[in-house]
């Protein structure tokens, strides 16, 4: 049964993290160069860690599958970033921040966890303007903000719709300008492969230079794991197609432990699927919802026809209709399901039936359509360019896509996971944001966690190893787990198979997708629990490799990637399946409100749910940590 | 790196020094030009200047040294990067080839440049050293005797009845052979296009030059370069057709009239 | 609507670059690709291929590709003479089969640049980008090390024309573009990016210097103005960042020479 301690600061809770900080243990400066810490993935977490790291004195080396770390999925974010700064003094404050994610995450997160964040939130744009981070200006010179969905204050700040990628490239800037110092090690197109655990301490990493295919051992004092969400295990998603769960399942399997990893999010207005040779769903911003009004016809046989042609009484504004308060700015989660159901009862529109209409002839009514232009004129030139439609005369087609995972690997306090000196942060961690993000607060963590938090917790842990103590990559530990990536590679080179990798990549996803997805049932998920695992044999018994393991293949790379999200896939059928209430992203049918929301159980479930590792075949062990709430008061959220 | 290395080591460096080189050479061929349509006035104007400009002595030599610097380096630099951009594209080229923006002059830059050069060269022997036609270099044709006084911004250069090297039937006679005449015609064609591109691409390389007002650059430059153009093509082109025909009384008038009734081609002597 | 929603399946022909890896020789090879929809994006016509290809143990062609929506810069293909395909201000991974005609035959390449030597088939190793991000592409500030972020105010003009350069998503199309494989619109868009804020002013000088030193040594050809560059830059960057940075250099190494050298230098007493 492993140990989840979550080393919550004593004492109250805007005090918790402060007085933190003066009581962990420091390394002295003289010795932090004996010490070195290995950063997987530099995206916003991994690449503000490991510049922050190099800077304090650390030797670090930073290893990432991208052929440049700027490359980091982070770059794709496009909204903005939270921060408590009250710029607009609408009200804001570090309190308020807190209280939003608690409350948008559905009472699930930590809530000393989550005001830090709050806390910090404030310092991770003042050192973003200070790398020339372009963000948007008032005509005063002073920062502009907008606001953003599960907030009544503006605090969003944003670069264009460029966000992500200005303080990827910010970040990569710092970690770049350590590269140059020598400070860094950056190692390129190494994707790891395994985590080596001597004496139950995370010592060290097994990658493969996807190049020339060599596995390679890397040791260290410490290991930082940055890489980022596992959405793609439903094999259509708004992440990148590199995007994979690879990193943080294979520490799982070393004993580190996976926290709520059926926790999903799922963003309402992206591209529908045109086909099944789709790779990838184009996310639209949200704040097309702001104008754009949602419905489908009312009859069934109308589905197929041309939407201009379907009088106004044919048509059923569904959110309007159910949600007569919040309208068309339900929340994502409720949004997302709404549009579920209209095309489950049949009624969804486009060639696959999976689709909602997302129509702006009001807007252009009201506004005219240089107004709607001015607006949302680069999301429409997007859509034209995916779909070929001009949403100015046709009604855009929306549909719900995966977009974020809220579980990942489970962390204390200082960020590491329960494996003694393997740290977890940005989106593979089971984050701060419970059941559910907010928009524009993925981007807060990732920084968070990178710039100011783990640079003072990993000082925690290092203060108590030898300094220049870093194990020999000679040791058995290595050995065994180099031979045992060795031997899975061998075995997927050799299999004589008749399936290409992306088969079983759509088949897993499709499976997660209707059974995981929106909304689950306790019949879905079990049913899944069959087909998942049938569906692991298949690929084992039938994927086709071509090539050679000797040099770049990426077939191998996908195939080793599928194989994991297959495993994972099936956890996270039963994580959904043993939470028995609905959540935030986690939304169980049986489980709801007369009105369709989300009946919780906060009897039962106020808990982090962490699946341990029992070996290949055997069922994971469900270990929990209880959340207290000391300060809000849990309640249901309604929207109505 | 240190100034001079910075100059001449960098790319940036480079282009800098022949676009520094590239305007003295602008101002160079202007000047000339303008002192070279002289040809069309009296005979005492384009002598009188030419005889100025050989008696300023060391401040010729001056001035010629410095244009031999800046066609040295304004060549050494296009042939170092041109070089360096060959091999820049790595071993294989691509199979296919487009242009997306290019303008024609600046795709032929080191083209126009190479025939510039060739033209210089012959230039140089034809009208500054002899070597070319030197039967009617200026040395060997009778001297001019100054019909007037020749001034330059009002002031006294040369007094009437001076007599000085006849530039005048010189550029006559060369240019009244079609081969010759078409060849400066080609050379100086070239150079127009040459700095079609150049001149817009020093404001690009001295940084001046952003979209707000490149439209109106660019009509600016292509009307000088017309205009240029116009100019240069004039002289042996009115020459050779016989649009512009010498003064009566100079060598060449007298040269070309006898040709003329010896046989109805042209000299080549 | 206004833009014709053909969707009768397409069929075309690929002409593909396939060099198992570095230093080793390569070949154009001809595939056949059948029954597309127009909808489908050219990544995704490849992703077909492939399946095609592994099902029959044929080794898939290798391209580089993650987000998909033209923001990661790792898509670089070089489609029928044009980087990122027939269209303007988009990436590779933004082109779709209805740009082309049903029976055509489509080229593509790598990116080619001595600096941007080919690993497999379609591609490159563009790290000599990030050695120029090393050189000098940032400002140099401790984490935590910042004062208020409203305590430097940016004009808006500024800050959008910092925005514009800083849109640069690293795709090297532009050196892929350039007769001269020459890497100045990248490297000017980053100059230029850091070199317009104020936050950026200490390390103007050295980073324009420290920065184009490093592209040259990196083996880049050199700007002719030919501006083809932008004209295929996905995030159509405006060679203006190069007639900036070309000033911006110039500016820094007369700076550089003439000015009076501090004593902690080597300079000054005596
Ligand atoms: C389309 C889209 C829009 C978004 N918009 C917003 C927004 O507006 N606001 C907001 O707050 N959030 C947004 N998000 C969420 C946010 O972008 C992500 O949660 C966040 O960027 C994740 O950052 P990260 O550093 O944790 O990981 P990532 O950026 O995903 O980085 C992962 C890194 O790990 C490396 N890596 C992974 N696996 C391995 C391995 N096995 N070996 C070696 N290296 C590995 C990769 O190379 C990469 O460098 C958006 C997400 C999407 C999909
Ligand atoms: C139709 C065009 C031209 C005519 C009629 C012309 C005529 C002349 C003449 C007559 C001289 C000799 C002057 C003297 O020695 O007294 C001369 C010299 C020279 N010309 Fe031209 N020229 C023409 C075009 C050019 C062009 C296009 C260039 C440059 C690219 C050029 C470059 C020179 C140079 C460098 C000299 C030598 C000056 C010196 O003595 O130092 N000329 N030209
Ligand atoms: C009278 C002679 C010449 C003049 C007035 C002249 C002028 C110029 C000018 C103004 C430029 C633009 C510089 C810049 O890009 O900023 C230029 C570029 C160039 N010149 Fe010349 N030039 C002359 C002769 C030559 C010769 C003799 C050659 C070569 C043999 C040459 C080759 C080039 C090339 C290749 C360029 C393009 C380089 C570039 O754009 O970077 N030029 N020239
Ligand atoms: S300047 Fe444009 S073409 Fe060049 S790397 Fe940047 S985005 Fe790509
Ligand atoms: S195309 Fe090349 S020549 Fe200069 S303006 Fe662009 S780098
Ligand atoms: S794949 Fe990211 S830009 Fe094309």
């Amino acid at each position: 049964m492993a140990k989840l301690e979550s080393k919550i600061p004593p004492g109250p809770l805007a005090d918790k993290w402060r007085k933190h900080k003066t009581d962990i243990k420091l390394v002295n400066p003289a010795n932090k160069r004996k010490y070195e810490v290995i950063v997987i993935g530099a995206g916003l977490a991994g690449s503000s860690a490991a510049a922050t790291l190099a800077e304090l004195g650390y030797k670090v080396k930073s290893i990432v599958f991208h052929d440049s770390p700027r490359r980091a999925h982070s770059i794709a974010a496009q909204g903005g970033i939270n921060a408590a700064k009250n710029y607009q003094n609408d009200g804001d404050s570090v309190y308020r921040l807190f209280y939003d994610t608690i409350k948008g995450g559905d009472y699930r997160a930590r809530e000393a966890n989550v005001h830090r964040l709050a806390e910090v939130s404030v310092n991770i744009i003042d050192q973003c303007v200070g790398q020339g981070v372009p963000f948007a200006r008032e005509y005063g010179g002073l920062l502009a903000n907008r606001s953003f969905g599960g907030a009544q204050v503006s605090r969003t700040f944003y670069a264009r719709g460029q966000t992500g990628q200005q303080l990827l490239l910010g970040a990569y800037s710092a970690l770049s300008r350590m590269v140059g110092q020598g400070a860094v090690e950056l190692v390129t197109q190494h994707e790891m492969v395994d985590l080596v655990v001597v004496n139950g301490h995370a010592k060290g990493v097994i990658t493969r230079d996807l190049v020339t295919g060599k596995l390679v051992r890397h040791s260290a004092d410490a290991v930082i794991l940055a890489t980022g969400g596992y959405g793609n295990v439903f094999n259509l998603s708004t992440y990148a197609r590199g995007s994979n769960t690879t990193a943080i399942w294979r520490a799982y399997k070393r004993g580190a432990c996976m926290a709520n990893p059926c926790y999903t999010q799922i963003h309402p207005t992206c591209i529908p699927v045109s086909g099944d040779y789709q790779s990838k769903l184009t996310l639209m911003s949200e704040s097309l919802r702001n104008d754009g009004r949602i419905w489908v016809p009312k009859k069934k046989e109308d589905c197929k026809k041309d939407p201009n042609s379907i009088p106004e009484a044919d048509r059923d504004y569904y959110l309007e209709r159910i949600y007569p308060s919040f309208g068309n700015l339900a929340p994502r989660d409720v949004a997302s399901r709404a549009a579920k159901r209209m095309c489950d009862e049949g009624r969804g529109v486009g060639e696959t039936g999976l689709g909602v209409y997302l129509d702006f002839s009001d807007a252009i009514r009201r506004l005219g359509e240089a107004g709607v232009r001015e607006r949302y004129g680069n999301l429409f030139d997007i859509y034209h360019e995916i779909t070929n439609e001009n949403a100015y005369k046709t009604p855009m087609r929306i549909y719900p896509a995966v977009h974020y995972t809220m579980g990942g690997l489970w962390v204390d306090y200082n960020l590491m996971s329960n494996v003694p000196g393997l740290f977890v942060l940005g989106e593979a961690n089971f984050s701060d944001h419970g059941a559910n993000r907010l928009g524009a607060s993925a981007l807060m963590q990732g920084l968070a966690d990178g710039y100011f938090v783990v640079p003072y917790t990993i000082g925690d842990y290092l203060a108590q190893q030898k300094p220049n103590a870093k194990p020999s990559t000679e040791l058995p530990e290595f050995a065994e787990a180099e031979a045992s990536v060795a031997a899975m590679t061998k075995r997927l080179m050799s299999n004589q198979g008749s399936q290409p990798v992306n088969y079983y990549h759509k088949k897993l996803g499709k499976l997660m997708w209707d059974y995981c997805g929106m909304a689950r049932t306790k019949e879905g998920l079990e049913k899944a629990l069959i087909e998942i695992p049938k569906l692991r044999e298949e690929f084992w018994a039938n994927v086709n490799i071509p090539g050679s393991a000797e040099n770049m293949n990426q077939a191998l790379e996908r195939a080793g990637r599928v194989a994991d999200f297959i495993e994972l896939g099936e956890l996270m059928c039963r994580d959904a399946l043993t939470r028995e209430e609905s959540c935030g992203g986690h939304f169980r049918e049986e489980y709801q409100h007369p009105d369709g929301e989300c009946k919780r159980d906060d009897e039962k479930f106020a808990h982090v749910a962490a699946w341990e590792y029992q070996g290949e075949g055997q069922t994971p062990l469900r270990n929990t940590e209880p959340l207290n709430y000391e300060t809000v008061k849990m309640s249901v959220r309604s929207y109505k | 790196m240190n100034l001079v290395g910075s100059l001449f080591r960098s790319s940036i460096g480079r282009k800098f020094l022949m676009a520094v080189t590239g305007l003295v050479l602008v101002g160079f061929v202007t000047g000339h030009l303008v002192g070279n349509l002289q040809i069309f006035a009296h005979p005492d104007k384009i002598n009188g200047y030419a005889h100025f400009l050989q008696s300023l002595g060391p401040a010729l030599w001056a001035v010629r040294l410095g244009l031999l610097a800046c066609v040295v380096i304004h060549v050494w630099a296009a042939v170092a990067l041109a070089l360096e951009n060959k091999s820049a594209r790595g071993p294989e080229n691509y199979g296919v080839i487009k242009w997306l923006n290019a303008a024609l002059a600046s795709r032929y830059m080191k083209h126009t440049g190479v025939v510039i050069l060739a033209f210089i060269v012959y230039h140089l022997a034809h009208f500054t050293v002899g070597a070319a036609q030197a039967g009617s270099f200026k040395t060997a044709l009778a001297e001019h005797t100054m019909a007037g006084d020749f001034l330059l911004l009002g002031l006294p250069i040369v007094a009437k009845g001076q007599t000085v090297h006849d530039v005048y039937s010189m550029v006559y006679l060369g240019f009244a052979n079609p081969v010759v005449s078409l060849f400066y015609i080609i050379a100086v064609a070239l150079l127009s296009l040459h700095l079609l591109h150049g001149v817009d691409s020093m404001f690009q390389t001295f940084g001046l030059r952003n979209h707000s007002w490149v439209p109106f650059l660019r009509r600016v430059v292509s009307l000088l370069c017309l205009a240029y153009l116009v100019g240069n093509v004039a002289i042996p082109g009115a020459i050779l057709t016989g649009m512009a025909k010498p003064a009566a009384g100079t060598t060449a008038a007298e040269k070309l009239a006898a040709v003329a009734v010896a046989a109805p081609s042209v000299v080549q002597r | 609507m206004v833009a014709e929603t053909s969707t009768q399946l397409i069929s075309v022909t690929l002409r593909v670059w396939r060099q198992a890896g570095a230093g080793q020789p390569g070949k154009f090879v001809e595939y056949k690709a059948s029954n597309l929809s127009p909808n489908m994006s050219l990544l995704e016509m490849l992703d077909v291929v492939n399946d095609d290809l592994e099902r029959t143990g044929e080794d898939p062609i290798a391209f580089a590709h993650d987000c998909r929506e033209g923001i990661c810069g790792t898509c670089s293909l070089m489609i029928d003479g044009k980087p990122h395909g027939p269209h303007k201000g988009v990436a590779s991974c933004q082109t779709y089969m209805r740009s082309f005609a049903d029976g055509a035959t489509i080229t593509i390449e790598p990116f080619r640049a001595r600096p941007f030597p080919v690993i497999k088939d379609l591609i490159t190793d563009r790290s000599a980008f990030d050695q120029i991000q090393q050189a000098g592409g940032f400002i140099s500030v401790r984490t935590g090390a910042c004062c208020d972020a409203n305590a430097i105010p940016v004009p808006k003009g500024v800050a959008d024309l910092a925005m514009d350069a800083a849109q640069c998503i690293g795709c090297g199309a532009c050196v892929a573009a350039c007769k001269n494989a020459s890497a100045m619109l990248f490297v000017a868009a980053k100059v230029s990016h850091l070199g317009l804020l104020p936050q950026g002013q200490a390390e103007r000088d050295r980073r324009v210097l420290a920065m184009v030193q490093t592209m040259d040594d990196a083996g880049f050809g050199n700007c002719t103005n030919q501006y083809e560059c932008s004209a295929a830059c996905p995030k159509l960057i405006s060679h203006d960042f190069i007639a900036r940075m070309n000033r911006d250099f110039i500016g820094a190494t007369l700076r550089s020479a003439f000015q009076p050298v501090s004593n902690a230098a080597g300079g000054g007493a005596g």
